[in-house]
């Protein structure tokens, strides 16, 4: 009889087989998204170029030698793609975090405390949502983001500004589930039994509202990595001339897109494809947590 | 209707793109409180202008203060940039000492916060939203000139995702699991994940490369050439529209496959009605309540979304504004334009809640 660990990963593969056959798009799209978290890790070997050597021809069209073509500063697309995936999905997961981190505190608080503390949050969350999206973030980066360019504290900023118009979302979800188990008994056993508020929030609580929490945080990669694409886009972004982006990329190339299609075309596939397999891939795992819905969806 | 009910009640609670969200939220979320999250409307029997007046009432006050923390919210963040005002405005590090002490006059930074509070608060009743700090123009009329052509986009994408989105998720729900459902809602997926900003460059592309076709540039107004006018927008609205559409199919089809399961349907099936009426006429309007909700929402995304979009067609309405005020970091005007976007946004999303009594004569407001 194997060892009871061994025994709960044996389990663990089952039901991932399992859900792989029942999901083979979404389990396809959850490759994709390993697939493109590798390429952000191994960028800097995977790249066959500098991204900010400049000795290649000017807006050469995509061919053997240079996949993706050159863009107008005489750089090779392919390997600012291939890096610029590091900020692109870094950010996206980095705001994604944050938003967790806050949307999980605001709704575990607002929840399970109610009164005063839920009414508070409530307003502070109907704030966040009274600004257009990408307009607050915007507003929160012109202010906040003084020094740009490539560095922790602008990789903070800009997952925070992300984070924080994902935030509500999620508080909001962990509310409701918290809101459902609150008056179970147990919780209310763990509350006769003398254990701290703050216990009894992280130790019965968090553990049963993880569920959730992992479905809305898969299912908002995708949005944060459009959001940071966007900003990007837009300035706002982290990224430099040897610092690549998809949204730089596009924000670089502005001046040339008709002349040379491909940099237009190549950075934005990029950021398609990584938008596409994580919302793929969140649905599914949606579906897979949540037995009851697949009837409606 | 209890689980169109809890739908719609659901779906209030998300943001941003995700119909893929709202639908995790109708389980996890369900159960319907009457807490401060899920607002405001419960189903009582009563009936009553009495009620409806209230209800109108409250929700108007509750708008106001939205709207009044989001302008402090303004003031605040404006107040808290980190080092000194002047370095954004002049954008190098170093400055005169004079310069700085006059932008800060020119920004009324160097009083006390209170009168300044003061000030700025009775500037925005007054609908005074300041000079911007370059050109010192009025930021007020630079708004008001530009309104006419985001609206315009706006609307027009709008209708754009409607036209396409109903008709997909109606399709989709009535013929689920069919080839046609699975067909539909793989290209709805694919939309959402399109960058509006890189289909927008898309439609100015490939038209010019391969049919040498560009809409006429720059923007005359639709009351002077309406011709010109839809054809300098139509692009922009089909990509600002697209991921809309996407996430309203979603919708609509989750919302119709609930509605299609209830009584009432079956009732209206086993009356002997033609199934098309069925789906249309006792389907589709019940189930639109999810789809007006996720509306509201996704508007503060298209707002969003003109900001990219009309600096690529080079549209000169609010989100270029926006654009051009970001660039240059001339801040009262971003802040103008902010606390215009938000407002707008409130009004509507006010708008909206007022307008399920006229989408679904059943809900009534306590």
């Amino acid at each position: 009889m194997p060892a009871p660990a061994l025994r709960e990963r044996w389990t663990a593969l089952r039901n991932l087989a399992r859900a792989t056959r029942r999901e083979p798009v979404g389990a396809a799209a959850g490759m994709v998204c390993l697939l493109l978290v590798a390429l952000a890790v191994f960028a800097g070997q995977l790249a066959p170029h500098a991204v900010d050597a400049t000795s290649f021809p000017r807006l050469h069209a995509p061919s053997l030698e240079y996949p993706f073509g050159t863009d107008n500063l005489f750089r090779d697309m392919f390997s600012r793609i291939i890096v610029g995936s590091r900020i692109s999905i870094g950010v996206g997961f980095g705001s994604v975090f944050i938003g967790t981190l806050i949307g999980t505190v605001l709704g575990m608080v607002g929840g399970y405390l109610g009164g005063w503390a839920d009414l508070v949050i409530g307003r502070l969350l109907d704030v966040i949502l009274g600004f257009p999206p990408l307009v607050a973030a915007i507003f929160f980066l012109t202010i906040f983001n003084t020094n740009r360019g490539y560095s922790l504290h602008s990789f903070l900023l800009v997952s925070l500004a992300i984070g924080l118009i994902i935030a509500p979302t999620t508080a909001r979800i962990v509310r409701g589930a918290v809101l459902s188990i609150r008056t179970l008994q147990y919780i209310e056993a763990a509350e006769a039994t003398g254990n701290s508020t703050l216990r009894i929030m992280w130790r019965h609580v968090l553990p049963n509202v993880v569920a959730p929490i992992i479905v809305i945080a898969s299912v908002q990669i995708g949005n944060a990595i459009l959001a940071e694409a966007a900003l990007s886009f837009l300035g706002l972004g982290i990224g430099d001339d040897s610092h690549p982006s998809w949204g730089k990329m596009l924000q670089d190339t502005r001046g040339v897109w008709q002349a040379a299609w491909w940099t237009a075309v190549m950075p934005g596939m990029a950021i398609s494809l990584a938008v596409l397999s994580f919302n793929v891939f969140g649905d599914a795992l949606r579906d897979v947590l949540d037995p009851r819905l697949r009837q409606s969806s | 209707m209890a689980l169109t009910f809890r739908l719609q009640q659901t779906i209030k609670m998300t943001l941003f793109t995700d119909t893929m969200a709202i639908i995790v939220l109708v389980n996890v979320a369900g159960q319907t409180h009457n807490g401060p999250f899920s607002r405001h409307m419960a189903r009582e029997p009563r009936m009553g202008g009495e009620h409806l007046g209230r209800y109108v009432a409250k929700r108007l006050l509750f708008s106001l203060l939205v709207l009044w923390l989001i302008s402090l919210v303004v003031f605040a963040a404006v107040r808290a940039i980190p080092g000194d005002v002047c370095k954004i405005v002049l954008a190098t590090p170093d400055v005169d000492q004079k310069q700085c002490n006059a932008i800060r006059a020119e920004l009324g930074l160097n009083r006390p916060l209170a009168v300044q509070y003061v000030s700025y608060m009775g500037n925005l009743l007054k609908g005074d939203l300041g000079n911007t700090l370059i050109n010192k123009r009025d930021v007020a009329t630079e708004i008001r000139e530009r309104v006419p052509l985001t609206l315009e986009l706006t609307v027009l994408s709008t209708v754009f995702a409607l036209a396409i989105s109903i008709p997909i998720g109606v399709i989709s729900a009535a013929r689920q699991n069919s080839a046609w459902d699975y067909g539909l809602r793989f290209l709805s997926i694919g939309w959402l994940s399109i960058p509006s900003f890189w289909l927008g460059t898309m439609l100015i592309i490939w038209p010019a490369r391969l049919w040498n076709y560009s809409p006429p540039a720059g923007y005359v107004d639709i009351w002077i050439d309406p011709f010109k006018n839809l054809e300098q927008l139509y692009l922009p609205a089909i990509a600002l529209g697209i991921a809309l559409s996407a996430s309203l199919a979603r919708v609509t089809r989750s919302s119709m496959l609930e509605v299609l399961r209830q009584d009432y349907i079956r009732t209206a099936r086993a009356k002997g009605l033609a199934e098309g009426w069925v789906v249309v006429r006792h389907g589709l309007r019940n189930a639109m309540i999810p789809v007006t909700t996720l509306f509201a929402l996704q508007v503060g995304v298209l707002f969003g979304g003109t900001v990219v979009l009309e600096s690529i067609f080079a549209l000169p309405g609010l989100g270029q504004l926006t654009f051009n005020a970001v660039t240059i970091k001339d801040y009262t005007e971003v802040q103008g334009l902010v606390l215009f976007f938000a407002t707008v946004l409130v009004a509507i999303n006010l708008m909206v809640d007022l307008s399920y009594a006229w989408i679904d004569p059943r809900i009534r407001y306590a």
